[in-house]
């Protein structure tokens, strides 16, 4: 394998494992952020309790996001040095920007989050967890601006060959920047909507009737139930946009050849490249064109123009970019299929208490789903740009550094092995914490001693 | 001359860079120092050595993100050369960083019988990212080349870096430890002010041994003459420390802040004379820092920037120091400590131990 192949992989698992937990803290923030607020309206312990969970998670994952997240700012010298030759004139000052208005604010205010509710006053503590929440959307935001402007790149002249700003309002408000933004926090809130259902479902079916997993459970599946429509109309209009200015990856998510009017919606087929045809084709007749163009004879691109005269292929690869849409949108269904049905058992039954078992496991099942879906949509997005870095301004081989593959190779092996480990263990951790809190409940229905509590007082 | 953007610019950017290496080698310093020392302590006490560091090392590691972000975008020419040429050193850095973060939060929160497992890690990995880190040291004050003899260098600053990295951490013990741990830091102090001393020593004697224009530079009339101060004063600090170290822990505690606070001046002190010996290069005797830099506009955009945010960064960062300031009690996430609920009582008392 070349050093080219192997920097893709490698700088693929490294983002793949980094999104996983951002992902989770971007929403999980806020999240914390109302659950504190709600405490402090209502005084009701169950809020606290939910917090006091909760932000466990919200240092793991944290902690997992920093560590990954350093990983990725080195990669783009070890790994592409070429990228920010190139356009670093733009990518530099938004990523300078990301660390100075969201990194420190972070980092600084995630240790009095934490650790400090006892030591500063109760207003300073939500301010803190405030700025936390705030800080990694924006660092979201400043991410995603990047990202979408190698998509959809403007407001930059050529001098030399290097690219040099001349419209930061360009630059930052690119075409597809506002999609892209809206599409992934939804993804993040969607995502921890269905980790704090699943966990609250784990724990209910250990036996916990705690009155703060019945609430979790319960405002998280209407949290899942309020945000996946949203995120189904989010996701079309932003197809809509890739039809206007990537063309040929919306070809290759619809596998679709030629084209034309009149195009199905494609549920399965086998994408063939050498044959530049599908095999196996399952599909809803008209429905691509009725979904893009609104109606039946709506004229969709085909990936045979996406080729030059001398059969240079410049659309990108076609199969993994059309499975990963699929997935996408097939877990995005089944997450509409869930919350829905969950919140409309709460309504007929006698809320949270009436879920029944199946339905307890189905969330069980669904834990990670947002992890899935996300993944699935970078994959669709990332790969569907192919063989461009920066649309139209940079190919992916052009920006590689020039390694020995196998130095690449090695510090790939490396990083899988650590980066498997860690997922394991991290989803290990968090069914454990939902078992030792379901366990603890037993302790909690007997009332603290006043002696205990002076205990626990002195030991502070 | 600094009428010219692009004359001055580039310079404020290497002072920026500059100034965020020297806090975070002081600043992550002292946090990796305490995961060197922590196979020397008992299991209490380890608890202890996290609770010290739990509010700060992420904020600490943030310097280093903003070190080599500031690199890749003032100057991408030197960013791609010199992180390609330390891409083995670059990549052990990376996985000690990431096993020792994780350590952090998987020790608290993994089942108990796991918890060694995760100390080893935690170890491991402020060793790794502590020994990396001196190793790329060496080589780049050798001129970021791979023969054996740079090399043998590497090792060696990367050997002395780790030591002295324990050493600051021993400091800031003293400072946040009372009691046995305290007295036990001490110790560690006094046998981590070597590899400072023979550290300082090794970049000194090899700098201007490698380069006769690291030699002019320091070696010539009148620069010796206030040049002098430098080393003088290191001296000064280094017999204060041993001084001070011989008699701490003193009654109510006084004199604790007196190790750290020389450290980081020893540290500072050291970063003056390196940063004095490397200027105008950013890739030793290849490429200067005008050579390299982004273009004027580029930088302007992120000076202003800077200029706006750099002191709230501080201003929290301060805010944060006060907060957790004091001797360090064991961490916990509890909203309240009195009549707390007994969910969150169990599961706060649980967090840390
Ligand atoms: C949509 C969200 C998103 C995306 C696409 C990325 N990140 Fe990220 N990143 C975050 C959202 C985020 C975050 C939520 O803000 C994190 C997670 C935990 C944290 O501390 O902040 C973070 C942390 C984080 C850190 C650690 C910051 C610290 O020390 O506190 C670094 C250095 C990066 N990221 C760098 C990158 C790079 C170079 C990326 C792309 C190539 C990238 N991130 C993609
Ligand atoms: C966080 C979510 C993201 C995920 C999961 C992701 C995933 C991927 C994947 C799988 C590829 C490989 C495509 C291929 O080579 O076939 C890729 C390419 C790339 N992406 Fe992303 N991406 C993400 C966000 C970003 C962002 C925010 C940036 C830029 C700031 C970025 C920059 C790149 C670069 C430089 C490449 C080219 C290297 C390569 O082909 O592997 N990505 N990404
Ligand atoms: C069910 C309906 C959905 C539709 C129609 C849809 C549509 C899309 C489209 C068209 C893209 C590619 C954008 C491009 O061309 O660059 C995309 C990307 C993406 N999708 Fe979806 N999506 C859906 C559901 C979901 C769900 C449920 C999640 C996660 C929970 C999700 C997460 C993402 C992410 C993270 C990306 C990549 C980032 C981006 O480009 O915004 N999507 N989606």
């Amino acid at each position: 394998m070349d050093t080219l192949l192997l920097s893709r992989i490698q700088f693929g698992a490294n983002i793949s494992f980094h999104i996983l937990f951002p992902t989770i803290t971007i929403a999980l923030g806020w999240v914390l952020l109302f659950f504190k607020l709600r405490y402090t309206v209502t005084g009701d312990a169950k809020w606290m309790q939910a917090y006091g969970f909760w932000v466990k998670v919200f240092a793991l994952s944290f902690a997992l996001g920093v560590v990954s997240g350093i990983t990725m700012s080195f990669q783009f010298g070890t790994n592409w040095p070429g990228f920010m030759e190139t356009v670093g004139n733009v990518a530099g000052p938004l990523l300078a920007y990301e660390v100075l208005t969201a990194f420190f604010l972070e980092a600084v205010f995630l240790g009095i989050m934490l650790f400090g509710a006892q030591r500063v006053p109760g207003w300073l503590h939500t301010l803190a967890t405030f700025l936390v929440a705030f800080g990694t959307t924006m660092s979201a935001f400043w991410i995603i601006v990047l990202n979408s402007w190698m998509h959809t790149p403007q407001g930059y002249e050529l001098r030399e060959g290097v690219v040099h700003a001349t419209d930061w309002f360009a630059i930052v408000f690119n075409p597809s920047m506002p999609y892209r933004l809206s599409h992934m926090l939804l993804a993040s809130g969607l995502t921890v909507a269905f980790l704090i259902a699943g966990l609250s479902a784990f724990r209910r079916l250990l036996g916990d009737r705690s009155a703060s997993v019945m609430a979790s459970l319960r405002f998280a599946l209407i949290l899942g139930a309020v945000l996946i429509p949203i995120q189904i109309v989010a996701g079309d209009m932003h197809g809509l946009n890739t039809l206007e200015h990537q063309p040929q990856k919306v070809a290759a998510m619809e596998g679709n050849w030629e084209t034309g009017g009149n195009k199905p919606l494609l549920l399965f087929a086998l994408p063939d490249e050498a044959a530049r045809e599908n095999h196996f084709e399952i599909g809803i007749p008209n429905g691509a064109s009725l979904i893009l163009k609104h109606h039946a004879d709506g004229v969709i691109p085909g990936l045979n123009d996406f080729v030059a005269e001398d059969g240079t292929v410049l659309h990108p690869p076609v199969a993994p970019v059309f499975w990963a849409f699929r997935i996408m949108v097939g877990t995005g269904m089944a997450m509409l299929a869930l919350s829905w049905a969950g919140v409309a058992l709460m309504l007929r039954r006698r809320g949270v208490e009436g879920l029944p078992k199946p339905y307890l496991y189905a969330t069980v099942a669904m834990t990670f789903a947002g992890w899935l879906a996300t993944l699935a949509g970078w994959y669709t997005t990332e790969i569907g740009r192919q063989p461009w870095l920066v649309s139209g301004l940079l190919t992916t081989e052009q920006a590689v550094a020039d390694v020995p593959a196998p130095l690449v190779l090695g510090t790939l092996v490396t990083y899988l092995a650590i980066y498997a480990a860690l997922i394991v263990a991290y989803m290990g951790v968090l069914f454990y914490l939902a078992r030792k809190s379901a366990m603890g409940d037993h302790v909690a229905m007997m009332p603290p001693s006043s002696a205990a509590q002076v205990a626990i007082t002195a030991a502070e | 001359m600094f009428s010219d953007p692009a004359i001055w610019l580039p310079f404020v950017f290497a002072a920026l860079m500059g100034l965020s290496i020297l806090i975070y080698v002081v600043a992550d310093g002292f946090d990796l120092g305490v995961g060197v020392l922590f196979p020397f302590a008992d299991d209490d006490e380890k608890d202890l050595m996290i609770a010290s560091i739990g509010p700060f090392w992420d904020a600490n590691e943030t310097w280093l993100v903003l070190a080599i972000g500031l690199l890749l975008v003032a100057f991408p020419a030197a960013h791609g050369a010199i992180l390609t040429a330390l891409y083995l050193p670059v990549a052990v850095m990376l996985v000690g960083l990431i096993l020792r973060g994780v350590a952090f939060e998987f020790r608290a929160k993994a089942p108990a019988h796991h918890k060694t497992r995760w100390n080893w890690a935690f170890y491991t990995g402020s060793m790794m990212a502590s020994l990396s880190q001196g190793f790329m040291l060496g080589i780049y004050i050798l001129g970021l080349e791979q023969g054996w003899a740079d090399l043998g260098f590497g090792l060696l600053t990367a050997v002395f870096l780790t030591v002295g990295y324990s050493f600051i951490g021993a400091a800031w013990l003293i400072l946040k430890a009372e009691g046995a741990l305290q007295v036990k830091a001490v110790a560690w102090a006094k046998g981590g002010i070597w590899g400072l001393v023979l550290g300082l020593g090794a970049v000194s004697a090899a700098s201007p041994l490698v380069s006769t224009r690291i030699w002019d530079k320091w070696f010539s009339w009148p620069e010796l003459l206030w040049l002098a101060p430098l080393p003088l004063l290191s001296a000064a600090l280094v017999a204060g420390l041993w001084r001070a170290l011989r008699r701490l822990p003193r009654p109510g505690d006084h004199g604790a802040w007196v190790p750290f606070a020389a450290a980081t001046a020893l540290f500072v002190l050291a970063f003056l004379g390196l940063a004095y010996s490397f200027y105008p290069y950013v890739v030793p005797e290849k490429l200067t820092i005008y050579e390299s830099a982004s273009a004027p506009e580029s930088l302007m955009i992120i000076l202003v920037g800077t200029a706006v945010v750099l002191p709230m960064i501080l201003g929290y960062t301060v805010l944060s120091y006060t907060v957790f300031r004091g001797k360090a009690s064991l961490l916990n996430y509890d909203l309240m400590a009195q009549n707390a609920a007994p969910e969150a009582a169990e599961t706060g008392t649980t967090t840390e131990r």
